[in-house]
């Protein structure tokens, strides 16, 4: 660890060299809202929610106003740490901004929480709860998506997908098996399995694998188990996401 | 006694004027009634619509079977917990749970007759009372819970704590007062900690005391004016339900038992699982919901109704000491023959009532509620169906699953859905007794509400079908001349 810090919204926030800023911000346990971020995967730098505000300034006028200039906005998870920075992440501005992201990543796909076995432990539903989302602001896209239950183990809701791809670097740089990929582009971009079939069941995936288990929403669930943890004992239930930062850090710094 | 399709069809509709109670007040979901009538008031006509429509069947094809008893019970706020079982059951027998652990079963149970509870409670103290204490045209402005209240603030704050006490035990058997989780297929997802037992079972004994109260007012309002009471909305009609192995009442399982119209026994322990072939979903093109009746009997008789008047009347006897008393009265009362007269319903409905609150202090001190064994599992099937006794009366929920876990096939047939018939016989019968040759006033008009909720009816969750129900929209002009028409098939098939 160096002896070197930025500071957080006013608060200084040690960091090691090459660490990124929520990398350092969530080691010494101040939460930055993340979908695509995860500590065991190169950053992504996609989803967005993780967007700062870096050196920010606050200049007089000719006349004695005090007029603040924006600083640069860029995504936390891919911005590397500097010493003496000033990041602004707790801002009305910002929180404005991610609450609009998880609201069009709501009504892009087909989110319906009541029954989803992901609720209650999804990381995009803990962050609209977070992040005061009262409704889903744009109109709904009702995508028509298929659900493929096609392998033995695992089935594949797309209907929740939001395109980080946990899934993707899991089965490329974890389990070596590159079963996941995106496809398409804009609206039309998707999940899509590496199979001649493009069905899931063709692929060579596990139910242990870590693509199998790392989606943060509802997309890659394992088969006839659903609903097994009561309501008050889910993992959102007993502390909001943004409780307990560390516990997204990276795996070295969480020791 | 009425024909059921008396008054069903006026042949000259043009020339009738129309009246249209829209929306049906104090029920669960929207309906509509129309009545025609001529010059001299005289009803030709009388229709009981259900506007609603919600699609269920077909949105759970392609859903996994583990999602659907969460999912489906999302078809009513009223008694969610009818559906998440029923649905629970019939995915038992997809996972081979042929038997429950005693806990999961006894934790259900538990579940369910809060449920009841709260329903019933519900519906008695805030939906119904109001016609019952002050009468069918009293004031409308009191006629309502916030009236009974004023007048009679025992009995409204009676009603809101057995409704409260009900949800209470849902959540703690489910998580949520409304739409929980706690049954899943093979089982159930927790049991009960001492600290909740405990907080139940401290109020177990006022709630059984004040649901025999609750009896106590509505056999004294039906004593005290008999001739309103066994015939008012007099629906003359075979009843079904589920029943005990022992022909005792149970709410959550049995095989089904008709009675005809005299009281006897037309079938007894039929299983349900042969459900559909013993009864027919017929469908009429000017409603949502469809109208089954018993196929050996054909549409004409083997119409049927269900819920607490036929549930009471059907059974040999109520598990539970004080409930089993009253049910003694209540047949007593009508000596030799079954009564079939609407109001009926709500004496009915509070033995239920008193005999759930009974069930649940009894299931509060059984140590099984709070045993750890929670799920079985056993050989999968493709196929299940799961058949309980909600609130509103019997309820049917059928699926197929594929191999690969996927519903393929949903059918479901709502307590509602099974009353449709005699809900409609019962609101002809009013109208031909109580509007024809009189000035139509509001209070008459309730007069065919008041019939209407003594079913108890749940619209939204009775028509939940998508793509088998025909319609007919007609474009009518201001003289009443329809000058277009389009008509869906049964097979989906338009036609101008």
């Amino acid at each position: 660890m160096s002896n070197e810090s930025f500071f957080l919204d006013e608060e200084e926030i040690p960091f090691a060299e090459g660490q990124t800023i929520i990398q350092a911000a969530l080691s010494a346990g101040k939460y930055i809202p993340h979908l695509c971020y995860h500590p065991e995967f190169k950053p992504h730098g996609s989803c967005k929610l993780c967007t700062v505000r870096i050196d920010s300034r606050t200049i007089t006028t000719e006349d004695g106003q005090t007029v603040k200039i924006p600083g640069r906005a860029a995504a936390s998870c891919t911005t590397p740490a500097q010493a003496g920075q000033h990041v602004e992440s707790e801002t009305d501005e910002l929180r404005d901004l991610r609450r609009t992201l998880v609201q069009m990543l709501l009504v892009e796909g087909n989110h319906y929480c009541p029954s989803c076995e992901k609720s209650g432990k999804c990381m995009l539903q803990g962050l609209a709860y977070d992040l005061g989302v009262m409704d889903p602001h744009f109109p709904q896209y009702f995508s028509k998506r298929e659900v493929d239950a096609s392998h033995a183990d695992i089935l594949l809701d797309f209907n929740r997908c939001i395109l980080c791809e946990l899934c993707v670097r899991a089965s490329a740089e974890m389990d070596k098996k590159n079963v996941f990929s995106l496809s398409g582009r804009g609206n039309t971009k998707h999940l899509i399995c590496n199979s001649e079939s493009g069905m899931l069941g063709d692929t060579n995936l596990a139910a242990t694998d870590k693509a199998a288990n790392v989606c943060p929403v509802g997309v890659i669930l394992h088969k006839r188990h659903g609903f097994e943890v009561p309501y008050g004992q889910r993992r959102f239930d007993k502390a909001p996401i943004s409780d307990n930062a560390v516990q997204y850090a990276p795996v070295k710094e969480q020791v | 006694m009425m024909h059921q399709f008396e008054l069903e069809t006026a042949q000259n509709p043009g020339a009738l004027k129309r009246i249209v109670i829209e929306p049906v007040s104090r029920v669960e979901g929207h309906g509509k009634v129309t009545i025609l009538l001529d010059d001299d008031n005289k009803v030709h006509q009388v229709r009981l619509h259900i506007v609603e429509f919600r699609g269920f069947e077909k949105f759970i094809e392609g859903r996994p079977y583990w999602e659907v008893p969460v999912l489906v019970q999302r078809l009513c706020g009223i008694c969610p917990v009818s559906h998440h079982l029923a649905a629970s059951k019939a995915m038992d027998m997809i996972v081979g749970a042929a038997q429950l652990t005693p806990t999961a079963e006894k934790i259900r149970r538990l579940m369910h007759y809060g449920q009841m509870l709260q329903s019933h409670a519900l519906h008695f103290f805030h939906l119904s009372s109001p016609d019952l204490l002050f009468g069918f045209d009293s004031d409308v402005a009191k006629r309502n819970i916030v009236g009974v209240a004023a007048a009679n603030p025992d009995v409204a704050k009676k009603g809101v704590l057995l409704r409260k006490f009900g949800q209470e035990v849902i959540r703690v058997t489910s998580g949520k007062r409304v739409h929980g989780t706690g049954s899943v297929p093979g089982g159930v997802n927790k049991s009960l900690t001492a600290e909740e037992r405990g907080y139940l079972l401290k109020d177990a004994d006022q709630m059984v005391a004040w649901s025999r109260d609750a009896v106590t007012i509505i056999k004294q309002l039906h004593m005290a004016n008999p001739a309103l009471y066994d015939s008012f909305g007099a629906v003359p009609s075979t009843m079904m339900s589920l029943i005990g192995a022992d022909g005792e009442l149970d709410f959550y399982h049995g095989a089904l038992r008709a009675r005809d119209v005299t009281g006897e026994v037309m079938f007894d322990q039929v299983s349900y699982q042969g459900y559909n072939t013993l009864l027919t979903e017929g469908v009429k093109p000017w409603s949502y919901m469809k109208f089954p009746y018993i196929t050996a009997l054909g549409d004409e008789k083997g119409w049927y109704k269900v819920g607490p008047l036929a549930r009471i009347q059907n059974c040999d006897r109520i598990p539970t000491p004080q409930a089993e008393e009253e049910r003694v009265q209540f047949m007593a009362y009508g000596g030799s023959k079954p009564m079939h007269g609407s109001l009926g319903f709500h004496w009915a409905r509070m033995i239920e009532m008193l005999c759930a609150a009974e069930t649940i202090k009894e299931l509060l001190v059984d140590p099984d509620i709070m045993g750890a064994d929670i799920v079985t599992r056993g050989p999968r099937a493709e196929e299940g169906i799961g058949v309980i006794e909600a609130p509103r009366g019997t309820l049917f929920h059928h699926y197929r699953v594929d191999e690969n876990d996927v519903v393929t096939y949903a059918n479901l047939i709502v307590s509602t859905t099974n009353n449709n018939t005699a809900m409609n016989v019962a609101v002809r019968d009013v109208a031909k007794n109580y509007l024809t040759g009189h000035e139509v006033t509001e209070g008459l008009l309730n007069h065919i509400e008041v019939a209407i909720r003594c079913f108890d009816p749940c619209l939204s969750c009775a028509t939940h079908a998508i793509g088998k129900m025909p319609l007919e929209v007609s474009l009518v002009n201001a003289d009443g001349v329809e000058i277009d028409r389009m008509v869906k098939s049964e097979s989906g098939e338009i036609t101008k």
